[in-house]
């Protein structure tokens, strides 16, 4: 790529203070953008995927400077967008356009669809409304809608139709970055693959940079040239497409990709599940965020143990740490594997005596002893925190397509014979 | 065969408009059994949703109105006293809406409403309720139960909101759950987890389920049997391997195709439903249909058809489908009667 990037983000960072007490004083931070990058360059669509809370709808509303960024910088063709003056600032306003999730509570119900559309317009300065009218119509015309719907209103119209009515308001200024935020979530299946497939007709004809905002990968799969996965603030994973969703390398992205319904019914039984919501951001995991609810969470070195086995030793052991278990819960020692689904015996002697005398003490009421033996059970997930390597570095660099996982820096094979 | 659970025949819903006469449901027919999950399909405006809230009389008698039969075993719900609809609505049939934060009152906790929906149909004491809306909770899934029993709707996240809502609709230990969009509103991975509760329960408490959905994914994880409808209409039935092998309708492959990153890349139906106050006749898909032949613009809609092939003397007239066919598979398209050797140019125009 010769061509710089239009849109640079690096080391994105928003923090939003959280208050407490009679003072409102300033007692910690959710981190729910914390140290994010990537490039999108003109043409290209970059998507930011992740479940609820992720920060990826953080992400793109400070990145358009719609939320002072704490941290990290926003460049805009070659330019810093903080440092813009007033005038600057309007013109990258003009030149950056972003559609929200909802098309139901996108537009003024008072106003005709052609006055929403032409808003921008005039906000711009342009003063001449026939003008502003020929635009208006040509923007409805190129999103598949006619003339005379200039004169309606958002209520008669269909959630599809609203949405390519947000499509066409983004599209009146002509922009060059344009960012969509669920653009599809609200809507029918069927009426998804038109906005899509509107969206990818757009973008070819207009050149357009996009950032597509969705925690729907199939989405994603179907209009993003490139993907950033996301998870509690940070970017876990990115990498061209379809060698994202060929070899997964970060074990969020496998989850999310299992959890696609796929309309194959001989294939129902072999997804991933993740357990459990999405941490809180206030207070996020040590290490690796991403390792209470990881599947591939790395087993101790001392012990040999099978990847789910370790999971649910792990799960018991979090769990009696929290004291979330209390002995009257379970009837006997074998009741508390079932519990947790951990095996009835460890293919590893030591980490099995380790655990029985554990389980032994959870059964028996002795929960401190019971958390000083299973602290034997610690993973290197828990208190090292796995970074993504720079995007530059990674340039060319092994596809560039780097995962923030520990097993990564492993070697291959040993990541690879997890999975068997 | 013994009887269904839930017979629906011949169910038709319509509303009084401004601008005439909706017949949002028109002469649909489907079935439950024990223990079954049965998938209602369709897109929005396809009288899904109308169809399932009409079973329990939800949909109030003021402002539609609903002829046919809804037998539940053995008792019309549609002509029964409003004595009788009310201990099944919520008794033996229980609902899940699509969306959580509109099913939990915001100002009642919601161990509250769990002891509410348990005491309305049994008489149980309000300890024993709240042991027993625990255990609930705790059985759908909510972590320290016991704790989270006194919090607010607002302090639950979507997936846990649904969860609690799951746990209300089994309080009173239906026989059939009535799943309406369940999972719409959430991410994936939290879809994942409520489907796979979903059917978790259901072999635990051998309950027949309807689920309504709008993606045909979903079904694929989910159904036994699926009937797919279009502006009112059933258009094919099947059971799921069977609609998933050999799609007859060229709505349901429209469907399939159009599942975002899963079907075909791009490929939309085209156009839009049908006003629902003027239908076209014959089949109502004609318009969009990408196959569509003069015959199919005429008449009512189409007879329910085996989508085997027809004629002997057409061993290529239909996909591969091994001899074996589905014997409870049905399609509602004029191409598959005698006169038409569809499937043969239905598959090459696919290809």
């Amino acid at each position: 790529m010769t061509e710089p990037p239009l849109l640079e983000v690096r080391d994105l960072e928003k923090h939003y203070p959280v208050r407490s007490g009679l003072l409102r004083r300033v007692t910690g931070h959710v981190e729910a953008v914390d140290g994010v990058s990537f490039d999108v360059c003109e043409g290209e669509t970059v998507g930011l995927v992740g479940e609820s809370g992720c920060g990826k709808s953080t992400t793109a509303t400070t990145l358009l400077g719609l939320e002072e960024p704490t941290g990290g910088e926003v460049r805009f063709d070659g330019e810093t967008v903080a440092d813009l003056a007033a005038g600057e600032r309007d013109r990258f306003r003009r030149r950056a356009q972003i559609v929200f999730q909802d098309p139901n509570s996108a537009f003024d119900p008072r106003l005709t669809v052609g006055e929403s559309v032409a808003e921008p317009l005039a906000i711009h300065g342009l003063a001449d409304a026939e003008r502003r009218r020929e635009i208006v119509v040509d923007a409805l015309e190129r999103v598949g809608l006619s003339e005379t719907d200039a004169d309606r209103y958002p209520r008669e119209f269909s959630g599809g139709q609203k949405q390519r009515i947000a499509l066409a308001r983004a599209l009146v200024l002509d922009p060059d970055l344009l960012v969509v935020d669920e653009p599809v979530s609200a809507l029918d299946v069927s009426v998804q693959a038109e906005i899509l497939s509107l969206l990818d007709d757009l973008q070819a004809e207009l050149g357009l940079a996009m950032v597509l905002v969705s925690h729907d990968l199939g989405v994603v799969r179907q209009v993003c040239d490139r993907v950033c996965v996301m998870y509690l603030g940070e970017v876990v994973e990115r990498g061209p497409t379809e060698a994202l969703f060929d070899d997964p390398r970060h074990p969020y992205t496998e989850a999310l990709l299992s959890a696609i319904p796929e309309p194959d019914p001989t294939a129902r039984d072999d997804a991933v599940e993740l357990t459990g919501d999405v941490p809180d951001p206030s207070n996020p995991p040590t290490g690796c965020s991403f390792h209470p609810r990881c599947h591939r969470v790395i087993a101790p070195e001392a012990f040999d143990l099978e990847r789910g086995a370790f999971r649910s030793v792990l799960d018991l052991r979090l769990a009696v740490e929290d004291g979330d278990v209390a002995a009257e819960d379970f009837d006997g020692p074998a009741a508390v594997r079932e519990a947790f689904g951990v095996p009835d015996r460890l293919g590893d002697d030591d980490a099995e005596r380790v655990l029985g005398a554990a389980v032994e003490a959870v059964a028996g009421g002795r929960l401190d002893e019971a958390a000083d033996r299973l602290a034997a059970f610690e993973s290197v997930c828990e208190h090292e925190d796995p970074v993504l390597e720079p995007a530059d570095e990674a340039e060319g660099v092994d596809g560039n397509h780097p995962a923030a996982c520990l097993r990564v820096g492993e070697s291959v094979e040993s990541a690879s014979s997890a999975t068997e | 065969m013994s009887d269904p659970l839930l017979n629906v025949r011949d169910l038709r819903v319509t509303f009084e408009t401004d601008e005439g006469v909706v017949r949002a449901v028109d002469g649909v027919d489907f079935e439950v059994r024990a223990g079954e999950t049965v998938c209602l399909v369709g897109e929005s405006g396809s009288g899904k949703t109308v169809a399932c809230e009409s079973i329990t009389g939800l949909i109030p008698d003021s402002t539609a109105t609903i002829d046919g039969e809804v037998v539940f075993d053995g008792t019309d719900l549609t002509d029964c006293s409003a004595s009788t609809l009310e201990s099944h609505r919520g008794g033996r049939i229980g609902h899940v809406f699509q969306n959580p934060q509109d099913a939990l009152d915001p100002v009642y906790t919601v161990g509250q409403q769990v002891v509410e929906a348990i005491r309305i149909h049994r008489d149980v004491s309000k300890t024993a309720a709240r042991e027993e809306a625990v255990a609930l909770l705790d059985r759908v899934g909510i972590g320290e139960a016991e704790v989270r029993f006194d919090d607010y709707p607002h302090q639950f996240s979507g997936g846990m909101k649904q969860r609690a809502v799951v746990a209300m609709a089994l309080a009173p230990d239906p026989d059939l759950l009535i799943a309406d969009e369940p999972t719409t509103a959430l991410d994936v991975t939290i879809q994942r987890q409520v489907l796979t509760l979903l059917a978790d329960l259901q072999e635990e408490r051998g309950m027949a389920m309807l689920f309504v959905t709008h993606d045909l994914g979903v079904v694929a994880e989910v159904g036994d049997r699926v009937v797919v409808t279009y502006a009112g209409e059933v258009m094919e039935s099947a059971g799921v391997p069977a609609l998933f092998d050999d799609p007859a309708h060229p709505y349901t492959r429209a469907l399939l195709a159009c599942l975002p990153g899963r079907g075909d890349p791009f490929e939309t139906i085209g156009g839009s439903m049908p006003d629902p106050t003027d239908p076209p006749d014959g089949c109502r898909f004609h318009p969009r249909c990408p196959h569509a032949v003069a015959d199919c613009e005429r008449g009512d809609h189409p007879a329910f058809r085996s989508p085997a092939p027809v004629t002997e003397d057409g061993p290529d007239a239909g996909p591969d489908r091994d001899g074996a066919v589905e014997p409870d598979h049905a399609v509602a398209c004029v191409l598959y009667d005698e006169d038409h050797a569809l499937p043969a140019a239905l598959e090459v125009a696919d290809d």
